[in-house]
């Protein structure tokens, strides 16, 4: 790949998704569109940008969703979930035991593995039982990871990265070498795919929005229009979580860290200083 | 540093088994089946034992009934570690008490998950 067709690449993803792509990641880049290129007919990847500069939009759309990092795993930074479960959770279960509404999104779940950890975290507390009305809603960038989410299979390996023997023989059937993810979860989550960069006009009155391992890929301009587009939606207090590398630092003055809970921040001071008061 | 015992009648996962886990700084010890693994315990309690299924003499899952019957028996962490990739067999050794069950073919990624899980990563 010469030099002008990863900078005519790298231009097109980040302007269609905020993904940056360093220059030092040329190899990486060729080795995504391998199958991209292979996919649509193209002998080989030059033939594949070539195409892509006439400006072909369901071979610039693959490309761009083949960009994006799609690793996952159940429970990925266990902390994370742990303080939803014991910081977050309890809170809202408090705030709103009037309305037993919650509203949850996950805004880039790769192929489902946020999302049903938290519904797991939710079976545990028997909200659904108590008649709370859940809504559990995934999204991510990469229409095939949606259609991985929803199908809710998941290779052996994927299944022993972050998930106790325990809940994968509650919440799971086995199919072979794979393992299905149980009807009840999975009737938990909303698939849809969506991109970070589009309106969040849809996404109203959330609660908790686990946003992780997102920010990192994007320039600070995007990052900070990403988490003012998140305050926005999120209703007074709502939390926020995000990757353990990632931070509000300097990108946003509405949400505030929570003390020995790194990945957790929530919406205003006032929120901040009563979960450090109940901590 | 926390020791473990790896029970597995083949040599290979033995060993592959045995670089994982002090790469990840345990010291190992290495019985061929149950009653080897047995003797190995009664010498000295292990932190961590790593248990195959299918082995000679004695097989993991009589090995794990009659260690949790002995002195101090319930304090080693036992992670099966074996072919037997079924629920039923799941269920089986968590009613025995297991801890931890990991379906072969396992990598480092998997040891080191089902580790963090049992509160030893």
């Amino acid at each position: 790949m010469t030099e002008d067709d990863f900078f005519f690449l790298a231009q097109l993803v980040r302007r269609r998704s905020g993904l940056i792509l360093p220059a030092n990641k040329a190899r990486f880049v060729t080795g995504q569109l391998g199958p991209v290129a292979r996919r649509f007919g193209f002998r080989s990847v030059d033939g594949l940008i070539a195409e892509l500069r006439h400006g072909r939009e369901s071979l610039a759309r693959a490309v761009t969703e083949a960009m994006t990092t799609n690793e996952s795993s159940f429970f990925r930074d266990k902390a994370a979930f742990d303080h939803f479960r014991h910081i977050v959770l309890p809170r809202l279960v408090e705030d709103r035991a009037k309305t037993k509404r919650l509203r949850i999104w996950c805004a880039a779940c790769a192929a489902g593995q946020e999302p049903y950890s938290i519904a797991m975290l939710l079976d545990d507390a028997k909200l659904a039982a108590q008649g709370w009305s859940i809504d559990l809603i995934a999204t991510d960038i990469s229409a095939e990871m949606i259609a991985r989410g929803e199908e809710g299979l998941y290779t052996h390996f994927e299944v022993q990265r972050g998930l106790a023997i325990r809940r994968l023989v509650a919440h799971f059937t086995q199919e072979g070498d794979n393992w299905r993810i149980g009807e009840s979860l999975r009737r938990m989550v909303s698939f849809r795919q969506f991109n970070l960069l589009d309106s969040y006009g849809w996404l109203d009155d959330l609660d908790v929005v686990f946003c992780r391992n997102v920010l990192m890929y994007f320039d600070a301009k995007t990052k900070v229009s990403v988490l003012d587009k998140i305050a926005e939606i999120l209703l007074p207090e709502g939390a926020l979580l995000l990757g353990h590398t990632e931070s509000v630092r300097g990108l946003s003055d509405v949400f505030v860290a929570i003390d020995d809970a790194p990945m957790l921040f929530v919406k205003g001071k006032a929120a901040a200083q009563r979960l450090t008061a109940t901590g | 540093m926390k020791n473990c015992l790896v029970v597995d009648d083949s040599r290979v996962i033995r060993k592959v088994a045995c670089r994982i886990l002090q790469d990840l700084k345990f010291a190992t010890a290495e019985a061929e089946d149950g009653l080897e693994a047995l003797t190995a315990c009664r010498a000295k309690m292990p932190e961590l034992i790593l248990l195959d299924w299918n082995m000679p003499n004695m097989n993991g899952i009589e090995f794990l009934k009659t260690l949790r019957r002995e002195r101090d028996g319930e304090r080693p962490i036992v992670v099966f570690c074996t072919t037997e990739n079924d629920v039923a067999h799941i269920t089986e050794a968590l009613g025995a008490g297991a801890n931890e069950y990991i379906m072969k073919p396992f990598d480092r990624g998997i040891i080191e998950a089902k580790l963090a899980e049992v509160g030893l990563a």
